[in-house]
């Protein structure tokens, strides 16, 4: 996984809450079995005409959105379906960072499990933030998770939280599944005390 | 020893690792896996060389993809193919059972683990779909993953997992005439938002859940992530335990006895606290149906589509007023005006055995009517089978319905079963989405009885005024 310590990049504005993971990515992309090249594909619906020419009135075609690299929001974004199939459209067609009021839990755990970064912030300053990317063209801000912080050229600081292990696998690029694999030991240890009932129960079918 | 909720004891009974400042590491007892989000879980470990930690907890079916109809046919879209290629070759490679396609327990991998047996009370089992938490009905913790976390699965058989929250859901009250489990987590999901669990387990308690039977509870735990929840559960009793017997996973002999003694001091002890705690009294409930694009948008089958000017949020506002415009409908007119041209029954949440029955019996020499285009999709091969040996195949083809194979078909349309732009369908299944069911495709969701009469009725209809009738005439 690339590490992510700092991202600079223009904020595209979604206001629309409860996006679901059926829009991020439709159904029809879900066949393929590569994890790459979803990128084309975000938001196909949405961001598309019936003739496949870009729809004008889709936010992120919007041409002061274009080359962003962070993404705000509206609330509960990423409801419903677990398929990473979104955070790996929304990486590919260039976004690391995603701000919003609110998150769908599997959604959130996807998301970094990809080495993005995700920021949960009050209404009003998400309400600000939309204010600021549709107002000026090509608003940037620059997000620094080291510092925990938002800024941007016209003075904006604000601090954000975030879940100190994920903070720490993204700085450094980790792979969780190695560190797991490093404590095979317990894992064994616990083996052996299981439930008589519950050892190789898949084969008992 | 301080009290404890049926989460808190399977939590802490899989605690594999708790290391300061980190998730704890969960270890997995029940792995399921198809064919839409493993793929990539499998290349990960090839180029990882990874191997499978524990091959003999896993369990593949193919679901999401398959065609519902004549399947010694090969599956026409090529990418489709590929997919359902590939996890049988993954499976072959690492020595996975898998349920294929002509094979008699194949089926929705929510409807095939309690159906044989391998979902269990105290059990931790997880599942790259969001849906795993129909499982939790037997008191199991299940919860959905994405495909990092399969590939994370497959070579650990552990999971990291920060603590969730628990919340209490207690459904109290009578269940009216006519009103049935998928109406109750409706009525809920219309009740608490899309996100009002975002974060927790949630334990349904109450005397109305444990009235239900467990393919009802089943229904309830399905669409927990509708309200945004992290996992739904239901405390295991003897319902579960009749129902898991001598089912081909469950324990035998010395064993089953050994396992329902510890089931039984599953549930959450007298005085265990919750993080939050939500009563519903479902006395008043009426059927419920959707009428917009996200499970949230529901209201009584009496009801009218209501007038997004008169909501006051103004997010909710906007959210209705796109949501009226993608299903083409006016705010204030009655919901059994609606007309549909489709009805889907089956999916995950409602393609049970029960479903099936209950369905039937509304469609029980009547016809549907003209115009609507009517499917049944039972939820497993074995649902499938079942339901022939009681003629319930026949009441449903006789009526006009189509009779198909088992699989996730229309509930997500990524197999040829799809609503066209514009059509609009009565569905037993849980996401009305945008475009969920094919593009411009619109979603109304309802029980199996209300999607039954609407496929007799030609438009969204009251099961209690049909069973009123019934019963007069």
């Amino acid at each position: 996984m690339q590490p992510l310590k700092q991202v600079k990049g223009i904020v595209a504005a979604l206001d629309r809450a409860n996006v679901d993971t059926d829009q991020i990515i439709p159904k029809q992309f879900l066949k393929r079995i590569e994890r790459t090249g979803f990128g084309e594909f975000l938001f196909y619906d949405w961001r598309y005409r019936a003739d496949g020419s870009p729809n004008p009135d889709f936010e992120l075609n919007h041409p002061a959105f274009r080359g962003a690299s962070i993404l705000v929001t509206g609330k509960n974004f990423g409801c419903g379906s677990s398929r990473e199939h979104a955070p790996w459209a929304l990486s590919d067609y260039g976004i690391r960072v995603i701000i919003a009021s609110s998150f769908a839990d599997i959604f959130f755990n996807n998301c970094f499990q990809n080495g993005m970064l995700l920021i949960r912030m009050d209404e009003a300053i998400v309400a600000d933030l939309f204010k600021k990317a549709n107002d000026r063209n090509g608003y940037e801000l620059t997000v620094d998770l080291e510092s925990q912080s938002i800024t941007d050229e016209g003075g904006l600081s604000l601090r954000f939280e975030v879940d100190a292990f994920r903070r720490h696998c993204l700085l450094n690029g980790l792979d969780d599944i190695g560190m797991t694999l490093q404590i095979e030991d317990r894992i064994t240890e616990y083996e052996a005390k299981r439930k008589r009932w519950l050892v190789g129960v898949g084969d008992k079918s | 020893m301080k009290p404890k909720t049926l989460f808190d004891k399977i939590w802490e009974e899989h605690i594999v690792d708790a290391p300061p400042d980190q998730p704890a590491v969960l270890y997995i007892d029940l792995h399921l896996i198809h064919e839409v989000t493993s793929p990539q879980a499998f290349e990960g470990l090839r180029l990882n060389h990874r191997e499978i930690r524990c091959r003999t907890q896993t369990i593949a079916t193919m679901d999401h993809n398959v065609p519902t109809t004549d399947r010694s046919l090969p599956i026409a879209d090529v990418i489709s193919r590929r997919q359902v290629e590939t996890l049988r070759q993954n499976c072959y490679e690492f020595g996975i059972t898998l349920f294929d396609l002509n094979d008699q327990r194949q089926g929705i991998v929510h409807i095939i683990g309690p159906e044989l047996g391998l979902t269990q009370p105290g059990m931790t089992i997880v599942c790259g779909d969001s849906h795993t938490s129909t499982h939790g009905a037997f008191g199991a913790l299940a919860f959905g993953i994405g495909t990092s976390e399969v590939e994370h699965v497959l070579a650990t058989q552990c999971l990291r997992q920060n603590k969730p929250k628990t919340m209490e859901i207690r459904v109290d009250g009578q269940l009216p005439f006519g009103v049935r489990a998928k109406d109750i987590i409706l009525g809920i999901i219309g009740q608490t938002g899309t996100d009002g669990a975002t974060g927790y387990v949630v334990e349904y308690t109450g005397e109305v859940i444990r009235s239900l039977s467990m393919e009802e509870r089943m229904t309830i735990c399905n669409m927990s992530i509708e309200a945004g929840a992290r996992a739904g559960m239901i405390a295991p009793d003897q319902k579960t335990f009749d129902y898991l017997k001598s089912r081909p996973g469950a324990p035998k002999g010395n064993l089953w006895d050994e396992a329902v003694a510890h089931w039984r001091t599953l549930p959450t002890d007298l005085g265990a606290t919750y993080n939050r705690t939500v009563v519903i009294d479902v006395s008043r409930l009426a059927p419920q149906v959707t009428w917009g694009t996200s499970p949230g948008m529901v209201a009584p089958i009496d009801g009218r589509v209501p007038d997004p000017s008169q909501m006051s949020n103004e997010a909710d506002r906007k959210s209705a007023e796109r949501a009226l415009e993608y299903m083409g409908l006016k705010p204030n007119i009655p919901l059994q005006e609606i007309p549909v041209q489709r009805v889907f029954i089956g999916s995950c949440t409602n393609g049970r055995i029960e479903d099936l029955r209950a369905a039937a019996a509304v469609v029980k020499n009547q016809k549907v009517a003209s115009g609507v285009h009517a499917m049944v999709v039972p939820g497993s091969t074995q649902v499938k089978r079942q339901a022939e040996a009681e003629g319930l195949d026949r009441i449903f083809k006789e009526a006009g319905f189509e009779w198909r194979d088992a699989g996730c078909s229309m509930c997500l349309g990524m197999n040829p079963d799809y609503l066209l732009p514009g059509e609009r369908c009565a569905s037993t299944s849980n996401r009305n989405f945008e475009g969920r069911q094919g593009k411009g495709g619109r979603t109304h969701l309802m029980s199996p009885e209300m999607a039954a009469l609407a496929a007799i009725t030609g438009h969204l209809s009251d099961i209690r005024q049909f069973k009123m009738e019934e019963k007069a005439s």
